[in-house]
């Protein structure tokens, strides 16, 4: 449904823009109807340009993003967009920033009613908000008609979540939806995600949680200085980490029976086996992948 | 049940900003009611209004005719004296309020509707079209506007108080639109900006009901700092003689004064209520502009 293929995102830097940051590097996935995504990676690492780009937020310097078959990274025209954006919608980090402080926080739902609902009565249009709210499992007396500061995180999470629902949308791009939650209301918004999927929606969950990539994902993408250093099924991957990144990775998480001490000790007294790795010449842009099995991708060495 | 957004009687786009919240606006309203530097410089700036817009009706003889004796001294008469050649300073007076609030008016605000366009556009689109826009206020910037102003006002032939004020607005506006500009860089970054435009809303959209209203209260000091300003410009201009030809105004009655040695025949009341006036107005414009600052901003206020 969703492919990029060799997506790159260069940033020009610096005083009249001589220098160059390389925010995404030739980056090649895809997400399928009823597929979560994880893109997991720490800061710096391209994960919430890649989902910007996805989004159209973002300008892709080169390379190919497609959606069900159209190039969808250069879209031209106001009204192509507006299109794109009935079938692909996203969800951000700060659900504090993402509302308009001096406005009420409903004012979502209105903005897509007046760009792509305009005809709808308002019985119908009522029903919608109230069937998207129930799918969020909001009750709506408790978050209509109210100003964001009067809300929670997790309500104003959820609400951006029913307002992306409110369009027949294919794609969500949830941009590390979890993490400014409270810890209890984080199971609820992951468990709507699942039933999301449930019905179909592909969904490119960006998050820096290795945890939450695992809890909630098919596939997991670990990224790496813009370029993947890992991709394959979420089980695989965590089970059988390759790259050294990802294996260091791994080896950060805490866990819950067992010391630091422990885990080094038992990390030493048998080390994982080498996996080769592709390599690339100096001053090649390019990321190549190698299957080692099936599915199961691992990307160059940048230490 | 309560409100659906986009129902009749719920707070849809169009009337959004007047339901910001009763409590926003009252909160407003209770400190401005509050600050005696709001409460001075406003209603001297109205009370002079108001003298400019109805004195006038008042004085049945035109400000330049040539009615009473010459050189009197304020008398019950002729309120503000005469001048040397026997014309009413109290009808020269209000008539020069009058059209020193029109040049105000239009000069400050051609200045404020051209800065915050170019100060909005370069904010909220950033890359080239800010490196243009950017480029070209700094060029209208660093012109020496007073010299650009003379020679243009004496080459031209039509010295109206419209010309003047055109010629003071597209002169005044580099610094708005840069302090627009970089108000808009921070807002444009905002998760809501991002939202609304998946929303499908066109950019001006965006602009005038995401950006602009949240930087209300700069916008309207902005514009009294560049009323004030178009003000001291025009008198500036009228005092050398570059003023409207065959009209009136507080920095004409100046030139007048000074011309024919009002200074050196002790003709106080030549010169002061023209200086008074232009003092009096633009000073407590900036009181007002610092009181409205002290509303506005909840690190400033008192109470």
């Amino acid at each position: 449904m969703l492919e990029l293929s060799h997506v790159h995102k260069v940033y020009r830097v610096g005083a009249f823009g001589g220098a160059r940051l390389r925010a995404v590097r030739d980056v090649s996935l895809t997400v399928e109807p009823g597929e979560v995504v994880s893109l997991i990676g720490e800061s710096g690492s391209g994960k919430s340009t890649i989902g910007k780009m996805v989004l159209g937020l973002t300008k892709v310097s080169s390379g190919q993003i497609r959606f069900e078959g159209d190039d969808v990274s250069h879209i031209r025209g106001f009204s192509a967009k507006k299109e794109y954006y009935r079938r692909v919608q996203g969800v951000f980090q700060d659900p504090f920033s993402s509302f308009n402080p001096i406005f009420k926080a409903d004012r979502v739902f209105t903005m897509i009613r007046s760009s792509y609902f305009p005809e709808m009565s308002d019985a119908d249009w009522k029903d919608k908000i109230l069937a998207a709210l129930a799918t969020v499992r909001l009750d709506p007396d408790n978050v209509l008609d109210k100003y964001p500061h009067q809300l929670s995180g997790g309500q104003l999470q959820r609400l951006l979540i029913a307002r992306a629902l409110l369009l027949d949308i294919r794609l969500l791009v949830a941009d590390e939806i979890i993490s400014m939650l409270d810890a209890s209301t984080r199971i609820d918004v992951l468990n709507l995600l699942g039933d999301l999927k449930e019905r179909g929606l592909g969904i490119l969950f960006v998050t820096h949680d290795l945890s939450l990539g695992n809890y909630v994902s098919d596939k997991s993408v670990i990224l790496r200085k813009g370029a993947i250093a890992e991709m394959g099924p979420t089980r695989r991957v965590f089970e059988n980490p390759l790259h050294p990144y990802s294996r260091h990775l791994l080896s950060c998480v805490p866990q819950l029976h067992r010391t630091w001490a422990e885990v080094d000790a038992e990390l030493a007294a048998n080390p994982p086996e080498d996996y080769l790795l592709p390599t690339v010449e100096e001053g090649d842009d390019s990321a190549p992948l190698t299957e080692a099995e099936e599915g199961h991708f691992v990307g160059i060495d940048q230490s | 049940m309560s409100n659906i957004p986009g129902a009749p009687g719920a707070a849809d786009g169009a009337s959004a900003p007047e339901a910001v919240g009763e409590r926003k606006v009252s909160e407003t309203l209770h400190f401005a009611r509050r600050n005696p530097k709001l409460l001075i410089g406003s209603s001297i700036v109205l009370i002079l209004l108001l003298t400019g817009l109805i004195g006038p009706l008042f004085v049945d003889h035109g400000p330049n005719e040539y009615v009473g004796p010459q050189s009197q001294p304020p008398s019950s008469e002729y309120w503000f004296g005469t001048t040397t050649f026997g014309q009413d300073i109290w009808a020269q007076f209000v008539h020069g309020l009058r059209s020193t609030f029109f040049t105000g008016a239009l000069g400050g605000g051609i200045a404020f509707v051209v800065g915050t366009t170019i100060g909005f556009v370069a904010g909220y689109k950033g890359g080239i079209v800010d490196e243009i826009l950017n480029m070209l206020t700094n060029v209208v910037l660093v012109l020496p506007g007073m010299v650009v102003l003379i020679v243009a006002v004496a080459y031209l032939d039509v010295r109206g108080l419209l010309v003047q004020a055109l010629f003071i607005g597209l002169t005044s506006w580099p610094w708005a639109a840069r302090a627009v500009r970089s108000q808009a860089l921070s807002l444009a970054t905002r998760d809501y900006v991002d939202l609304a435009r998946l929303s499908g809303r066109r950019t001006w959209r965006i602009i005038t009901s995401e950006v602009a209203p949240n930087m209300s209260s700069y916008l309207v000091m902005s514009f009294i700092l560049l009323f004030g300003g178009a003000i001291l410009i025009a008198a500036g201009l009228d005092f050398i003689g570059l003023g409207p030809a065959g009209g009136v105004s507080l920095g004409l009655m100046l030139e007048n004064a000074v011309g024919w040695s009002a200074l050196q025949l002790g003709m106080w009341w030549w010169f002061i209520p023209p200086g008074t006036g232009i003092t009096v107005l633009v000073g407590s414009m900036y009181i007002l502009n610092v009181g409205l600052d002290e509303v506005f901003n909840p690190k400033l206020r008192e109470l």
